[in-house]
């Protein structure tokens, strides 16, 4: 079975370690955040001008003053800290912030990302996207593997317009947890259940298989 | 107006001067700190062919929203325009010009502007069409692209509190741009919460200097929330 939204959440968040800030993107990355393994810390980096996001507020605590970067009211959590843009996009440019996560439409072996522009659709604009994958080292995409119709999403070139390139090294789908390298993706993880034929059946770029694929387990 | 009392009186003398075809910066992330009531003044003013510079476009019949209602908007800078129907009408229509710009780069491009500094290399953009056309030279072998900075004929900008002079804190998130379209603005206009006596804020937590600050007012604001989120209690 291919992994739900939540399933993805719970692999990416394996990757969190102990004090680790981490900014997470819209959708299924903001997900992330429930799924904090035990024991460890981390803080939630929102890039309109906070570090120390905390959970949405009650009734009581709502503060127009007080959002996220997907425009949504948030808390802060004790020893958190607000800035300005410039200031927000300094820790992120200068490579401070620890882990990223976010979607995308397209990767591909180069380890090239588009998410933002769909040509002949509207543009709405990439937001803080290209910042957050120029900025980053330590980036992870989680998207579906294959498009509805059943393209591959992971590609031997980009085909939509790059949000960032060569930047991509870490991607988990719904199907499996693949590492970018040497101009290949590697096979890393499959999801329970899907086979290593239905992985390499949807991924259009070259894969590298190993003999042993590790099952995810949850 | 005396010494350093920055204090205006009415919107309508926070934005003398303002004309057709000048650039505004304006603060503001999403509906969060943005400037309402100086935008309103602009729309009752009616300049037309502005170019404004603003993280966002507010959203329909409210924030900068309402300065596509006549048309007065000619260019948008902005990182992200999707909340706003009417926006994507003209634009499709081609009554609207668009220059989508990375956030950060939107962020260091005003902060750069107010600092006197002409331009910046920034990887940012570096292989996507952000970068087309424009400078590249590499660093420690990285690539990295000449991004212009930004300073506006105006700079509107919303914070919490002030003193008379112009001193500025900001609350919470509505931080956000403000702080660096008050420093890029050869005018800045600036409404705030409250006003208080020079003496009042603690000098160490002053987020905007006054000397950025050419005019002041008091207002009331509605602060409309664009995506209200809560969880049980």
């Amino acid at each position: 079975m291919a992994l739900t939204r939540e399933q993805l959440a719970q692999r990416v968040a394996r990757e969190l370690q102990d004090g680790y800030y981490v900014n997470l993107g819209i959708g299924i990355p903001t997900l992330v955040a429930n799924y904090v393994p035990d024991g460890i810390e981390v803080m939630l980096q929102s890039e309109n001008g906070l570090l120390g996001m905390g959970p949405f507020p009650t009734e009581e605590e709502i503060d127009a003053d007080l959002i996220n970067a997907g425009k949504q009211t948030v808390t802060t959590i004790k020893g958190s800290s607000i800035f300005d843009s410039a200031e927000s996009f300094a820790m992120i440019r200068g490579g401070h912030v620890d882990l990223t996560v976010l979607g995308a439409f397209e990767v591909d072996v180069s380890g090239n990302i588009a998410s933002w522009m769909i040509p002949g659709k509207l543009i709405k604009g990439m937001g803080g996207a290209m910042d957050l994958v120029a900025g980053a080292d330590n980036i992870i995409v989680t998207m579906t593997h294959a498009s509805k119709h059943g393209e591959s999403k992971l590609l031997p070139q980009c085909t939509l317009p790059l949000t960032g390139a060569a930047c991509i090294k870490k991607v988990v789908t719904d199907l499996a947890y693949i590492e970018i390298a040497d101009n290949k993706f590697w096979l890393k993880e499959r999801a329970p259940g899907v086979s290593v034929d239905d992985i390499i059946k949807l991924t259009a770029g070259e894969l590298v298989v190993p003999e042993v694929v590790p099952e995810m387990t949850f | 107006m005396a010494g350093f009392d920055k204090v205006v009186n009415s919107y309508e003398q926070a934005l003398d001067g303002l004309e057709d075809g000048m650039t505004v910066l304006a603060g503001g992330f999403g509906l969060c700190g943005i400037p309402e009531n100086l935008i309103n003044e602009i729309k009752r003013k009616g300049c037309r062919d502005l170019t404004v510079v603003s993280n966002n476009c507010g959203v329909d019949g409210f924030g900068l929203g309402i300065l596509l209602e006549d048309r007065q908007i000619k260019k948008m800078v902005s990182s992200y325009v999707g909340e706003n129907a009417l926006f994507e009408k003209q634009l499709l229509a081609g009554e609207l010009e668009v220059e989508l710009t990375p956030q950060g780069n939107l962020a260091e491009k005003m902060r750069a502007g107010g600092a006197g500094i002409p331009a910046f290399y920034t990887a940012t953009g570096f292989g996507t069409p952000v970068g087309d056309g424009k400078e590249i030279r590499e660093f420690n072998g990285r690539q990295y692209i000449l991004e212009e900075s930004i300073t506006g004929d105006f700079a509107i900008v919303k914070a919490w509190k002030a003193d008379r002079f112009g001193n500025l804190v900001f609350r919470h998130t509505a931080q956000n741009f403000n702080p660096l379209a008050a420093t890029a603005g050869k005018i800045t206009v600036v409404e705030v919460e409250e006003i208080v006596e020079p003496g009042e804020l603690d000098p160490a937590h002053v987020h905007t200097p006054g000397i950025y600050v050419n005019r002041l007012i008091q207002g009331n604001f509605e602060k409309r929330i664009e995506q209200r989120t809560v969880r049980s209690a």
